[in-house]
């Protein structure tokens, strides 16, 4: 494990690109692709990577939900992942997706899920190989269990509560977004929202301050002076965190719960486009702190 | 064209994909996405007149050139890394260009909804295909309607002339695109 890793509250939870090249042949770890892009990974991936794709594998086709314990077991039996399994997922835009997709696995408390640092732009950028080869894995046998909503997924009704009792709430989208502003801009397409604004209260830190450039997450340091000393969170708060469908807040709860240790962290997965379009709920339009970072 | 017919080949293309399995319509839309044909060089070269959107989605551009005998010619620029709104970029290529401009302007936004591709394709990414379309369809009437201006104030010209201003005027035919992600 390297020094940077090391300092994190769950190192385990992140691999490195050298890391990963070392184990590729390894039969407990299943590499597994979640990209923004749905055709991304048919262009060339990771050798030996499976493909999982958070519209089509991890939601519920009808209902706006994940998706249930059978649908569940049934994708990972599909790609030969098992309950012992090491899942390291990676991905494209700062592992925007794949830190989604660890999340929604979280949900069903697979024991041993990472994520790559640096994802696939670190992996391509040091020349590391890619293939289109289709993967084939044998089929396994994973287990159904339940999916618990409980302890790092929110719901509107919690954000209200929240809001009520003036507990922290983290809006990770872009200061536009958070202003509003977005959602006025001529001849783009509609963003999917009725109202623009951030829940009352919440902080505006756009997901992307966590990560370098290369994609790779910030120190344990950096990130302890942008959330708790900048921020003011402590990690014995009560966080929620959102964006607009919650994909950019898996990221910041992967920051604040695995990477600074932070107890309760929820993410808000309804997000702007449930909470921009919910009947009576409270809307706070100008800024609730020091003006917002430039960051997208 | 008549109603809400699409342009034939464009008709074609609605109907592959609809008549393809689920996991067939991902791997045709990857080979559209290689039917997008490189900028040609004088649009290459002039790359510094494009105007890049600093969102956190995808750059992508599009340009039309109203031909002299009232076709369309598309041009697209989406980095490889964009397989998918290549794909789309691709779709619209194949099936639009060429077409005339009114062909082009009669063509639905919509058009796409029939091709099964909301099953593979989130429906937010797959709007864009049709927020593409709006954006060449804009390009093409703006074009459209400054050639006719133009007659009307330069009467010498006679009625079937497109002014020379208006045919491939690469700073003006440039415009960025967004493309909405989830």
């Amino acid at each position: 494990m390297t020094d940077k890793l090391s300092g994190y509250a769950h190192p385990e939870r992140l691999v490195t690109t050298e890391w990963l090249a070392d184990h590729l042949d390894d039969p407990q770890v299943v590499v597994a692709e979640s990209d923004e892009d749905v055709l991304l990974y048919e262009t060339g991936h990771i050798p030996g990577a499976v493909k999982i794709d958070w519209h089509a594998d991890l939601n519920d086709p009808v209902m706006r939900d994940y998706v249930d314990s059978e649908r569940f077991a049934e994708m990972m039996a599909s790609r030969g992942i098992t309950r012992e399994t090491t899942i390291v997922f990676y991905g494209d835009n700062f592992n925007w997706w794949a830190a989604y997709a660890l999340w929604v696995s979280t949900l069903f408390g697979h024991p041993d899920a990472r994520l790559l640092d640096g994802g696939r732009q670190k992996w391509i950028e040091e020349g590391r190989p890619l293939t289109t080869e289709v993967t084939k894995r044998e089929r396994s046998t994973y287990p159904v269990v339940p999916r618990d909503d409980t302890h790092i997924r929110a719901f509107k009704e919690d954000v209200l509560a929240h809001v009520k009792a003036s507990k922290p709430l983290v809006d990770v989208r872009s200061p536009q977004e958070y202003s509003g502003e977005l959602l006025h801009m001529p001849d783009y397409p509609q963003e999917g929202a009725i109202r623009g604004g951030h829940v009352p209260g919440a902080r505006n830190v756009p997901w992307k301050k966590a990560a370098n450039d290369d994609g790779t997450f910030k120190t344990v340091e950096e990130l302890r002076a942008l959330y708790q000393a900048e921020l003011g969170l402590d990690p014995s708060d009560d966080v929620i965190a959102y964006c607009r469908i919650g994909e950019r807040s898996s990221h910041t709860w992967f920051v604040l719960s695995q990477l600074l240790g932070f107890q309760r962290v929820r993410n808000y997965d309804g997000s702007w486009v449930e909470w921009g379009n919910a009947v009576r709920v409270p809307i706070e339009r100008e800024a609730a702190t020091r003006a917002p970072t430039t960051q997208t | 064209m008549s109603g809400t017919a699409l342009p034939q080949r464009l008709e074609e293309i609605v109907e592959e994909f609809a008549d393809l399995p689920g996991d067939l319509r991902l791997e045709a839309l990857l080979d559209y996405s290689r039917k997008v044909p490189p900028l040609p060089p004088e649009l290459a070269a002039n790359r510094d007149a494009l105007e890049q959107v600093h969102e956190c989605q995808t750059p992508f551009f599009v340009a039309t050139e109203l031909r002299e005998d009232g076709a369309v010619e598309l041009y697209f620029d989406a980095p490889p890394e964009a397989p998918t709104t290549r794909g789309f970029a691709g779709i619209l290529y194949e099936g639009l260009n060429g077409s005339s401009a009114e062909d082009v302007l009669a063509t639905p936004e919509t058009f796409y909804t029939s091709m099964g591709l909301d099953q593979v394709v989130s429906p937010l990414r797959l709007r864009g295909i049709a927020a593409i379309l709006g954006r060449l369809k804009r390009q093409v009437r703006a074009k459209v309607e400054a050639a006719h201006a133009l007659m009307v104030i330069s009467p010498d010209e006679g009625p079937a002339a497109v002014p020379a201003a208006f045919l491939g005027t690469k700073s003006r035919a440039w415009r960025p695109m967004i493309m909405i992600g989830p």
